[in-house]
């Protein structure tokens, strides 16, 4: 069995937000105007953001501030809150134990986006726009057939939308593989994030895998999760600097 | 033929065929707020939920705190009349109908919450084609399915022996199409022996029934929040807390129902001063337990001081959210003094001069002006060193004004409720908001954030409590405010309650006053 996971190595983070924009180009996420964005409006699927995001007295005041530049791409948890609390299962964990979301099915009641301690799901409180002609270069790899629209389909507006770790790569690497008549190999498959990191600090692979990287990188010591005490079981691994 | 009391017709059965202009009037009015509410909503249905003040991390808002409330209010009726049903409480029978009916349409009003929160409202039936049981939000689904249900049963069985009574006494000139609504309501009703046996048993088992789905209902709202495990919400101790939250703001919203009704319909001889005091005793109960369980809430989190959990507190005690949760707090404190000094307090005639009504608001209006003084909003130049003595002014106007208002309701316990009421459901509103927002402003790993609602918001929470109370008006032009037979019932036990003469008295000791406690006796 496959198990998705992906490793950040913050030591090579160079907070580029490469990963960000790799994303909004690769998964057709909408831009909002800048008033929007004050209410807290925009999708960034794969966000970076100094650590910790809330100032407190730990974090130390200048010049011994202690902070980090952090990426979130979604955890992927093996206990998925989202999940559970939805009632249409429109969000759902597959075999491979990617979380993924049904924009077809959702009804927009946003129970799991308060349930996410990670906040990394996002709502479409508008019908979603681009800039003069941009979506005329979305992404074509859309997830789109009856009662289903998943990855980068274009979302219409009310419902939720996450990081998917790009499954429609990985449905591409499949077929492609079928059509090539082999066997699938993890390798195939990575998301837009990983490809382009600048620092080559994300790793993707097979966390059943005990020879893959991710595996290895796992049991690093500098290894940790965000939040690992409410019980989510991150898939998301990150290595933590110094 | 069914027959009515003269004085059950004239009160209760007359006012159904006769509109007065105020009565059209306050429709009219009602209606218009909820058209705006209409064009409002059907402006964020085509635009989206952008229109709303909501955002991440704020994915809800008013109208998830309008979502609880509602459902709160609704235990006012099934949940009350149900236990005073089945406890044998004779005082319960006139406020019944008026009971029932809020419930019944604060869960419509309630459920139309969710509704209007909705990114897809027109997906809603996915709820019930993909369902997933594991979901709170299903649990919520059923029980507030059953609980609607059981509620609109509850309140039709008692219905059916007034709408035959409707029906046969139905006036000459009465619009034929009404005559035939309670003809049918009325399911060929004739009041014989197995009828009333019959009647009894349903609603026997109905009474035992709701009440389980009922304390069902608002744990499920308050395990929506319980199950996350987003700081402030993760606490055992919700489900109770929203139960008796639920009932104290129900027993609210009945007080001021049927205060009104009494005013306006002339029913002070069926709403007596036994159904204040007693609804009131009940009020006092459950103010108490609000207040234990808020206290114990805030506590864990005070005492835990968790970085995530602390914040969100943080902001309640004296953050951004202070003034308006410690106005929840000084509001609810004074709805229980309100109904519970008076009773310890002297009589109209033998108090003293200083408990006047005029000295009472005097000194309250002080403790107002002590109140600014100190906390400096307007800026006054006031030397720190008269602060303690500020301080010594504001407890003492306060508690004289305290006393002397006791003294004032004293002998108005209609006032009494009314105020209490008003203050709670204030505060209960308020209490909802202050679990639900400053959770979502502060989460795990999103920037704080702030939320005010905006004017869609505003709109269709006035819409809202604007529908709730034209379902309320149109109900009672159609059907008596009082269950007519319950209170017939009533009155032919308490005739037969009368014929047993007066209660043995115990014998009287012959030890003098001071004798009782050991110090002299008098034989």
């Amino acid at each position: 069995m496959t198990r998705w996971s992906m490793v950040i190595d913050l030591e090579k983070c160079v907070a580029c937000q490469g990963c960000s924009v790799a994303c909004r180009m690769e998964n057709n996420t909408p831009v909002i105007e800048p008033e929007q964005a004050e209410l807290g409006r925009s999708i960034r699927w794969n966000d970076v953001f100094p650590m910790p995001v809330n100032p407190t007295e730990e974090t130390g005041e200048y010049p011994t501030v202690r902070t980090e530049y952090m990426t979130r791409p979604c955890m992927h948890c093996e206990n998925p809150p989202c999940v559970k609390v939805c009632p249409v299962q429109a969000t759902f964990k597959d075999e491979e134990g990617l979380v993924r979301q049904n924009y077809d099915r959702c009804i927009g009641c946003r129970f799991c986006t308060v349930a996410c301690p990670y906040g990394v799901r996002y709502f479409n409180w508008y019908k979603p726009e681009w800039e003069e002609g941009m979506e005329q270069y979305h992404n074509p790899d859309k997830i789109e057939s009856g009662g289903v629209s998943e990855g980068p389909a274009v979302r219409p507006k009310g419902v939720v939308e996450k990081c998917t770790y790009c499954v429609h790569r990985l449905h591409k690497a499949r077929a492609r593989a079928e059509a090539e008549e082999r066997d699938f190999r993890a390798d195939e498959y990575v998301p837009a994030c990983v490809q382009t990191c600048t620092g080559k600090a994300r790793f993707f692979g097979d966390l059943d895998d005990p020879e893959s990287t991710v595996s290895t990188l796992s049991t690093s010591s500098r290894a940790f999760h965000l939040l690992e005490d409410v019980g989510t079981h991150p898939k998301t691994t990150y290595l933590g600097e110094g | 033929m069914l027959k009515v009391e003269a004085r059950d017709k004239a009160k209760l059965i007359d006012p159904l065929y006769t509109s007065t202009r105020g009565f059209w009037m306050l429709l009219a009015v009602l209606l218009a707020v909820l058209g705006w509410a209409v064009y409002m909503y059907i402006q964020q249905l085509t635009l989206g939920l952008g229109q709303t003040g909501m955002g991440r991390p704020v994915y809800w808002g008013v109208y998830m705190v309008n979502f609880i409330f509602f459902i709160g209010i609704s235990h006012a009726g099934t949940l009350i009349s149900a236990i005073l049903r089945v406890t044998g409480a004779e005082w319960r029978r006139p406020i019944t109908r008026v009971a029932e009916a809020i419930t019944a349409f604060a869960l419509i009003v309630g459920t139309l919450q969710i509704i209007i929160d909705m990114g897809r409202p027109e997906r809603l039936l996915n709820a019930i084609i993909y369902g997933r049981l594991q979901s709170p939000i299903l649990w919520d689904i059923v029980s507030v399915t059953a609980y609607f249900m059981g509620s609109i049963t509850y309140l039709y069985l008692p219905v059916i022996p007034d709408a035959a009574l409707l029906r046969d006494n139905f006036p000459e000139d009465g619009p034929k199409w009404r005559l035939r609504l309670y003809t049918i309501l009325a399911l060929g009703w004739r009041g014989n022996r197995t009828q009333w046996i019959r009647l009894e048993k349903v609603i026997a088992v109905m009474a035992l029934l709701i009440i389980p789905i009922a304390v069902s209902v608002h744990t499920i709202i308050s395990w929506i929040l319980a199950t996350t495990v987003q700081p402030g919400w993760h606490s055992t101790i919700f489900g109770p807390y929203f139960v008796i939250g639920a009932i104290f703001s129900g027993i609210g919203a009945l007080f001021i129902a049927m205060s009104l009704l009494r005013k306006n319909m002339g029913l002070e001889n069926y709403f007596t001063e036994k159904q204040y005091r007693n609804l009131g005793a009940i009020f006092i109960t459950t103010a108490a337990f609000w207040m234990y369980f808020t206290y114990s809430e805030h506590l864990t989190l005070a005492a835990g001081q968790g970085i995530h959990e602390f914040p969100v507190l943080a902001s309640k005690l004296w953050g951004p959210y202070a003034p308006g949760f410690w106005s929840m707090v000084i509001m609810m404190l004074s709805a229980f003094w309100i109904l519970v000094t008076p009773k310890f307090m002297p009589s109209e005639e033998k108090r003293p001069r200083i408990f006047h009504p005029r000295i009472a608001f005097g000194s309250l209006g002080l403790t107002i002006v002590m109140a600014l003084l100190i906390s400096n909003v307007l800026g006054l130049p006031v030397p720190d060193a008269l602060n303690p003595l500020l301080w010594i002014l504001l407890f003492g106007s306060l508690l004289l004004g305290g006393l002397g208002i006791a003294t004032w309701f004293k002998t108005r316990f209609v006032a009494a409720s009314v105020t209490s009421a008003i203050f709670v459901l204030i505060s209960m509103w308020l209490e909802r908001w202050y679990i639900i927002v400053p959770t979502m402003t502060h989460p795990y790993l999103v920037r704080y954030a702030e939320y005010a609602p905006s004017w869609t918001e505003i709109s269709e929470t006035a819409g809202s409590i604007a529908l709730f109370m034209i379902m309320f008006l149109v109900f009672f032009k159609f059907f008596p405010v009082i269950s007519i037979w319950e209170v017939a019932e009533g009155r032919v036990l308490d005739q037969e309650a009368a014929k047993t003469g007066p209660m043995p008295m115990p014998e009287v000791s012959s030890t003098a006053r001071k004798g009782r406690l050991g110090f002299r006796r008098t034989e």
